[in-house]
């Protein structure tokens, strides 16, 4: 028994018939192909599925893909411009902001929406506003760091990095 | 002479941007054409007999291919899960593991069928309609209760449910207590944890039909250990199979053996004939990935009143689970470590493994180190609190001071300072002034405490002559370093990155080696189809082995590559001067030919006499000793005697991991090393329930892993002591912030809580147990 959801994917339209209880995280990752959007719970406790649906941010494996019918829903694959990776993207490659890389995608997500609705956090407000996701890497140190980082990045100030090897910041984002 | 310019470089990674974008390669992300999904019924008894099992209604569920049990399975997989005989060569009792349960379960959540259907949410459907009769047996949950006569049985063919009991004597312990003015006793718990990490495991099994060759992608820090195990299990040559292993989501030792699932997908994909997914949800991971620790240490100390240490004795009873992990045993290391970074006379140390109906518990970030390093640390401290002395000044007092240091267990330290970074750590956290607002605080009725954790550890495993005799495998690493003719470097080898940022690091090593842009090398590793034979990541060992097995090849082609030089320049090959991949005869540098231009002449005619075409090499490095990291920690905390809430305020560590090829991943390693250390002191335990056995903390919140709101800021610093053991004068840093921040958080605890009289403070220290605590001290 399936039914029809017509939804919009990083600014593409795609229409697909599904099965009413297909979560969307599984929807994005194995019907849309999309496997950018991670699962590490099966609880919603971890954070590693979120994307965005409308503009707000939301755990992919909470929401049955008929739910994002009509709606516009952006993962991690769709955060970049083109070639030019978003704030928080350039901001975690520039604050090692990820080891493993797993929750990365989530992490990313969550702080872009926070960022979105608070461009400029407090510490306690980037705690509050990444509570909903865990890293097991990095100690969230560096996580804090890239928020910070890119808050600066996009409220027009330089990201401040320092000290990186000249040969490593001329990598392309394709590499 | 090569001159240094990448080793040291906070280069940004290299593994990021496709991570960042969504564009990694993880277990889940593998399809293959025509797969099918395998959901694995697991009992939910920690002890049971299965008394029939019927699948018929499984079987008739929507698309299901198979529903297979042990007899299914019985014909094809030949052999039991292995065991290493790691540190404890003459265990009492090795119970064969078949990976699927006979007819007696031994654990909640071993498997005793598996559906294999056309989706995954069909196969969980049809998992739901397999009919196990069961019959409740006695579950053996208790340590102590588990060795004593006449105890129920973890499992019913054993005789008894002790796995080893193993003494190591050094000294003459006797004297030492005799001597001794002052002795404590203590009892110092190790819970159980979750390694956690964040991608479950996995695997894709592809047996192709009449072919008979076999590819398994799967989760895992150690490709080739895999493909030995589980190859031979199935009588597949390695030749025939081949491991595949892309970007992992955290190992954490939790992803270094062959688990039941690897087996069970790649027999499945053999009898249904179709390639087979299997990949673990959360709920069965807590339950059937390996758990860590889960030890208890009974402690006595002699010392002097001037703070000379003299003997430690302890008993490590380590809760093995149902049946013997792979390594389990290795974590038997802690009593050849319980000396720390002291001189003792002598050490008696008796280690047992005792079975009971739990997960296994197996190697997590540390395994030993942590545990060695919570008992001396913390018998460091109880003497001192004895006898009224600074714990920073016992410490100076008792350090090893000259290297190399032979330890009590004939193991010998390579190179340190714990004098340096300990007076570094007492600077940077203004150690005066802070034992003041301690004063200041406690007149006020607040309590703050700080916390030393002095750590020394062993890694780098290892070299053959010692890792052979304890664990019957020679722990050497392998590398492969081809230059392409145009002058691109591939690098393969036998270690695994999953979070430690080789593919940067190593790339750092070889530029530096080969004199060429970081840009054109390539590191590959993670398929045993293009590495060569390599024991994979764990125990802090993959730079100083198999970074020194990449330099050791490099050494290779550039004494070829001198060769080729000397052939087309017409000289003499003492007289080739090779300097950051110039290679040019002395005294003439502006006529040089850089690598790239002498490995394409490598792949063409003309050669030397007798030299063969191309420019590569292969090498495994064997290293003469482990290599020996070391630091100190601070931590400052408060809590606050009506909740039992521990805040920490300060938290600095000084750390030597010998000379540094990446800071920014140096520091990377310690936070996150720190931050699970301090989670096992304040948060994290698995909790069974006694009686039933079931699990308690089947949830990540109920387990308590923490989010960035309950971690502390760190303030990292460094010494450099290089290793003189390797040419990189390098040591290993993975484990190092776990091993020594569990120490440093709970002596601050109990510091600050000494005017309550406490004097030891288990982990997790949750609010609930400090609060019972205070509340017991003031009644």
């Amino acid at each position: 028994m399936t039914q029809p959801v017509a939804l919009t994917i990083n600014g593409r339209q795609r229409e697909d018939r599904v099965e009413p209880r297909l979560l969307l995280v599984h929807y994005l990752r194995e019907v849309a192909g999309l496997t950018g959007t991670h699962i590490a719970c099966d609880t919603s406790q971890c954070g590693a599925c979120t994307v965005m649906i409308d503009g707000e941010a939301v755990k992919s494996c909470s929401v049955f893909a008929v739910q994002a019918d009509g709606r516009s829903v952006t993962t991690i694959e769709g955060l970049a411009d083109g070639g030019t990776l978003h704030p928080v993207q350039q901001a975690f490659w520039d604050e090692h902001g990820l080891q493993c890389g797993f929750c990365t995608p989530g992490f990313i997500m969550a702080a872009a929406y926070l960022l979105q609705q608070n461009p400029t956090p407090t510490d306690d407000e980037i705690e509050r506003g990444l509570e909903g996701n865990l890293c097991r890497c990095t100690g969230y140190t560096n996580i804090k760091k890239a928020v910070r980082s890119a808050s600066r990045a996009m409220n027009g100030g330089a990201a401040d990095i320092a000290g990186h090897a000249a040969t490593a910041v001329a990598s392309s984002v394709e590499g | 002479m090569a001159v240094t310019t990448m080793i040291g470089a906070r280069v940004q990674r290299r593994e990021d941007p496709k991570l960042i974008t969504g564009h990694g390669h993880y277990i889940d992300d593998v399809t293959l054409v025509n797969m099918a999904h395998m959901s694995v019924v697991r009992s939910p008894h920690p002890h049971a007999r299965i008394k029939s099992i019927d699948t018929a209604a499984a079987l008739a569920s929507k698309g299901v291919v198979a529903v297979l049990t042990y007899k299914d399975f019985k014909p094809v997989i030949l052999g039991p899960i292995p065991v290493t005989n790691s540190f404890v060569p003459d265990k009492k009792q090795v119970p064969e593991q078949f990976p699927i349960a006979a007819d007696e379960a031994v654990y909640a959540g071993e498997p005793v069928a598996v559906i294999i259907a056309n989706d995954r949410y069909l196969a969980d459907d049809a998992a739901q309609l397999v009919a196990v009769d069961y019959e409740p047996l006695p579950a053996v949950m208790d340590l102590e209760k588990a060795m004593a006569e006449g105890s129920p049985l973890v499992k019913s063919d054993r005789p008894d449910n002790i796995g080893w009991d193993a003494s190591f004597p050094s000294g003459d312990i006797d004297a030492a207590f005799a001597e001794a003015e002052v002795t404590v006793k203590e009892r110092i718990g190790q819970q159980r944890l979750f390694p956690t990490a964040m991608e479950t495991r996995g695997c894709v099994a592809d047996w192709v039909p009449f072919d008979n060759r076999v590819t398994l992608w799967t989760s895992t820090q150690v490709p080739h250990f895999i493909r030995l195990f589980v190859g031979g299990a199935l009588g597949v040559p390695e030749s025939q199979f081949r491991v595949i292993s892309h970007d992992v989501g955290g190992g954490f030792g939790a992803k270094l053996r062959p688990y039941p699932e690897e087996y069970l997908a790649t027999a499945a994909s053999k009898i249904c004939r179709r390639p087979v997914k299997w990949i673990e949800d959360r709920t069965e991971s807590l339950q059937a990935t390996t758990h860590g620790r889960g030890q208890v240490f009974d402690l006595e100390v002699a010392a002097k009143r001037d703070g000379t240490l003299l003997g430690l004795r302890f008993t490590q009873l380590l809760d093995i689970g149902a049946y013997h992990g792979v390594f389990s045993a290795f974590q038997v290391v802690a009593c050849l470590l319980g000396g720390g970074c002291y001189d003792w006379k002598a050490i008696n140390a008796r280690s047992i493994g005792v079975f009971t109906n739990r997960m296994s518990t197996d190697p997590y970030r540390g395994a030993g180190r942590p545990e060695a390093t919570h008992l001396v640390e913390r018998a460091v401290d109880l003497v001192a609190r004895e006898i009224g002395m600074d714990p920073a000044e016992i410490r100076r007092k008792n350090f090893v001071k000259t290297f190399p240091h032979t330890n009590n267990f004939g193991l010998v330290y390579d190179s340190g300072d714990y004098e340096k970074s300990l007076d570094r750590a007492l600077e940077n956290i203004g150690y005066p002034a802070l034992r003041k607002r301690q004063e200041e605080l406690r007149a006020q009725g607040r309590y703050m405490g700080i916390g030393f954790s002095t750590w020394v550890e062993i890694c780098g495993l290892g070299p053959s002559s010692a890792t052979a005799p304890a664990a019957g495998i020679a722990l050497v690493e392998s590398s492969m370093v081809r230059v392409h003719p145009t002058g691109s470097v591939t690098v393969s080898v036998g270690t695994h990155s999953h979070g430690q940022s080789h593919e940067t690091t190593f790339a750092q090593i070889v530029a530096d080696q080969l004199g060429v842009p970081m840009e054109s090398v390539e590191i590959r590793h993670g398929d045993t189809g293009d590495t060569p034979f390599g024991y994979g990541t764990y125990g802090s060992r993959s730079l100083a082995v198999g970074g020194m097995a990449i330099v050791a090849s490099c050494h290779k082609v550039v004494e070829k590559a001198r060769k080729l030089a000397a052939h087309a320049f017409e000289a003499s090959e003492d007289d080739i001067v090779v300097d950051q991949g110039r290679y040019f005869v002395r005294g003439n540098p502006a006529e040089a030919k850089v690598l790239a231009e002498l490995a394409f002449a490598s792949y063409g005619a003309g050669l030397p006499e007798g030299m063969e075409q191309g420019l590569e090499a292969v090498s495994y490095f064997d290293p003469p000793n482990f290599v020996w990291p070391f630091g100190c920690h601070i931590c400052a905390v408060e809590v606050d005697p009506e909740t039992g809430a521990v805040t920490i305020d300060r938290y600095v560590a000084v750390d030597d991991c010998g000379n540094v090829i990446n800071p920014m991943v140096v520091d990377g390693q310690l936070h996150g090393g720190i931050a699970q250390g301090i989670s096992q002191a304040l948060f994290e335990e698995v909790q069974y329930d006694d009686e039933t056995g079931q699990m308690l903390t089947g949830t990540l919140l109920d387990y308590l892993v923490p989010t960035m709101a309950e971690m502390p800021d760190f303030e990292l610093d460094r010494t450099v002591t290089p290793s003189p053991t390797n040419e990189l004068g390098v040591k290993g840093i993975g484990e190092a912030g776990t091993i020594a921040s569990s120490a440093a958080v709970i002596n601050a605890i109990t510091d600050a809580l000494a005017p309550f009289g406490i004097k030891h403070v288990e982990m997790p220290a949750r609010p609930d147990r400090l609060w019972s605590m205070i509340k017991e001290a003031r009644a």
